[in-house]
């Protein structure tokens, strides 16, 4: 499936972002690194979620496909934050908010807060392995932590907790991400800071109501600096979300809550940097239109059951070993 | 039957009650909040009836409209909270834990954030009927990690919760008497995290109350005192964390057993916070809960409600009765005589 086939009449649509800004030539040596950083993160968080996969016979893989360019976008510039000074070695569960002194933010990964930088929020929590994936493709994150994912007492979870690295709030109870980050830009806003609150969200959350009380919120309050990005991998846990409930057509929904909305092809590494950095003086949302089986034609046969990979069979296991031995070949 | 005795303090509670205050949360909301600039309200269209409307007109750049979306709401306290805000959700108890639970339990409780989630029309207070009356409210929020509970019992406790909140550095939750609420307990005596009120002292019977369900014990205090029955009366405000010495003494102390009024589900609440605690220090008493009995109550009058669940003072004599064994002889004439809150006051937004 491709990623512009996914549009409410079926047909596909041209993956555009405001202004043109995903036909803008790169011309400077500057941006064309830029765009090459971004595909060379995307690259690495794909291979290590499916190694990972494969290595443990299963895990959220359909989520690196997709979202791989839009969490490297981000963190290769899309976002404003503070730099690691050095990979941070993931501590182990030391407890829970409230119970435990030794209890850390997974926030520290995303580098210390000021009033002109960004924060970001991950709200499908089950894109965990992307996200860690992404923090050791750019420095954040031990590259040794990745074995700890999903390991009894680790804080590598399956799906993240706030203790977990790079996450700021609990949203593996989906929808609930946009509605802090709402709090966190209305007290920014309070406090005329500069810096931007970007939340990473999935494409199903839209069926959520509190996304769009959350919506309708920002709108209300003028919460210009609010933004959110848009894995719209048309996926959810049943099949294709066109099999499930409709939330097209998302940018003209979106729009009419008096938000800024614009679609973008979530796998064209300039397109997206391109709308990240489009100014808005409104709440704004990019919707990233991706393919949950990207550059994985194994993948891709399993359709529509993407949501959580676990092998059936010595010979689907053994297709999709080659299948990576061709992308590490290829990169 | 023993005379009281003991080295507790007894507190002094107006029987009958000689004072009514009139919205006591307006005026001293809005006192206390002057020098803590911190301090915000989250309302979801509820702010006159929540005794908020003079405060959003006073402080109209730290008052927050999140309109009727109640789940985004306690997400953006969570936010707020987050960035070192004091929000202070005000709406009626219900749209807090049952509307919003998820959001209340993942983007408030888990992260222990400093949010006041202010609960009105808590139990039967209100005509609104099933819809608008919280009567599992503290059941589910002492099951919930992280909170403080807590509940009003009269004016002076309205008026001093905020101060009894503060020293909470996580969530807490509190059920918040309005309109025309009466002062109980001196003006000079006010409410205090895990400290519960001795306001009677006898070693037959031990009740404890909460909210409303107080003054509605002290109805009977004198027909008690001519039936010649030792009765400890505590009043509490703390349902989580639940137990100090006052509970401990008052508990270990009753001959004949034990009664707990709520204006709750006896699921969960007082009731069941009494039988944990006798249970784990094996007091090993009879245990009466009044209050609603597993059911879902209807719109009417308090006064009504109270009668017909059985959460009143003739209600809280029959309980006696049955523990000790025999009729106290009591009428209606020895009880206090009860008020009757106009369904429409001033007080009051709305006939809720």
């Amino acid at each position: 499936m491709s990623p512009t086939q996914q549009n409410q009449k079926g047909k596909p649509a041209k993956p555009r972002a405001k202004s043109g800004a995903a036909a803008k030539s790169v011309t400077t040596r500057q941006q064309i690194d830029a765009v090459e950083r971004i595909e060379q993160i995307a690259t690495g968080v794909r291979r290590r979620v499916f190694e990972h996969t494969l290595k443990h016979n299963g895990g959220y893989l359909s989520q690196a496909l997709s979202a791989s360019e839009i969490f490297a976008a981000l963190y290769a510039g899309g976002m404003r934050l503070a730099p690691c000074k050095r990979p941070l070695k993931p501590g182990r569960f030391a407890g829970v908010p409230g119970t435990s002194n030794n209890y850390r933010s997974g926030d520290r990964f995303n580098g210390e807060t000021a009033p002109g930088l960004d924060r970001f929020l991950f709200s499908p929590a089950h894109y965990a392995l992307v996200l860690y994936a992404t923090l050791i493709e750019v420095g954040r994150l031990q590259e040794s932590a990745l074995s700890e994912f999903n390991v009894d007492g680790s804080t590598l979870e399956m799906i993240g907790a706030e203790h977990s690295p790079g996450v700021a709030t609990t949203t593996g109870s989906l929808a609930q991400a946009l509605s802090q980050a709402c709090g966190i830009a209305l007290a920014r806003k309070m406090r005329n800071e500069a810096g931007r609150t970007w939340v990473f969200m999935s494409d199903g959350e839209f069926q959520e109501g509190q996304t769009w009380e959350a919506l309708a919120f920002a709108a209300f309050h003028g919460l210009s600096k609010l933004r959110a990005v848009v894995d719209a991998n048309g996926q959810q846990c049943d099949g294709a979300m066109s099999s499930v409930g409709h939330i097209e057509p998302i940018i003209e929904r979106i729009r009419s809550f008096g938000c800024d909305a614009v679609e973008v092809n979530g796998h064209d590494a300039g397109a997206l940097k391109a709308a990240l950095a489009e100014k808005s003086d409104k709440p704004y949302v990019v919707v990233a239109r991706t393919d949950p089986a990207k550059g994985l034609e194994v993948m891709a046969r399993r359709a529509p059951l993407l949501h959580y990979v676990r092998f059936t069979s010595d010979s689907e296991r053994q297709d999709f070993e080659a299948a990576y031995q061709q992308m590490v070949g290829a990169s | 039957m023993s005379a009281a005795s003991g080295q507790a303090v007894i507190s002094k509670a107006a029987d009958p009650v000689r004072e009514m205050v009139s919205r006591p949360h307006s005026e001293n909301f809005i006192a206390w909040s002057a020098k803590r600039p911190e301090v915000l309200v989250l309302s979801a269209d509820l702010t006159s009836s929540c005794e908020v409307g003079k405060w959003r007109d006073t402080y109209p750049d730290r008052f927050i409209t999140a309109a009727m979306a109640e789940q985004n709401m306690l997400g953006v306290a969570g936010g707020l909270a987050r960035e070192g805000f004091v929000p202070f959700i005000h709406t009626f108890a219900v749209f807090i834990y049952r509307r919003a639970y998820d959001q209340l339990a993942m983007s408030v409780a888990y992260p222990n954030l400093k949010v006041r989630l202010l609960g009105f029309l808590p139990g039967i207070v209100t005509p609104g009927g099933v819809t608008h009356q919280a009567i599992e409210d503290v059941a589910i929020m002492r099951a919930t990690p992280n909170m403080t509970v807590l509940e009003t019992g009269d004016a002076t406790e309205v008026e001093s919760m905020l101060d009894a909140m503060e020293q909470v550095d996580g969530p807490v939750y509190i059920r918040v008497l309005r309109g025309e609420v009466p002062r109980l307990f001196p003006a000079n005596e006010p409410m205090r995290i895990g400290q519960s009120r001795l306001l009677n002292q006898g070693d037959d019977i031990t009740v404890l109350t909460a909210g409303i369900t107080t003054e509605e014990a002290l109805r009977a205090r004198h027909a008690f005192d001519r039936a010649g029955v030792g009765v400890s009366h505590v009043h509490v405000s703390t349902h989580k964390p639940f137990g100090d010495d006052i509970i401990e003494q008052a508990l270990s102390n009753a001959r004949y057993g034990i009664i707990t009024m709520e204006n709750h589900t006896i699921v969960g609440g007082l009731g069941s916070a009494v039988a944990e605690y006798m249970a784990e220090r094996g007091i090993g008493r009879r245990l009466v809960r009044l209050g609603l009995r597993d059911t879902y109550a209807h719109g009417a009058s308090k006064a009504h409600l109270m009668h017909e669940y059985g959460l009143d003072s003739a209600a809280l004599i029959s309980a006696v009765e049955s523990l000790i064994g025999e009729s106290l002889g009591v009428s209606e004439a020895d009880l206090s005589s009860a008020r009757t809150d106009a369904v429409h006051s001033e007080a009051k937004a709305e006939a809720l």
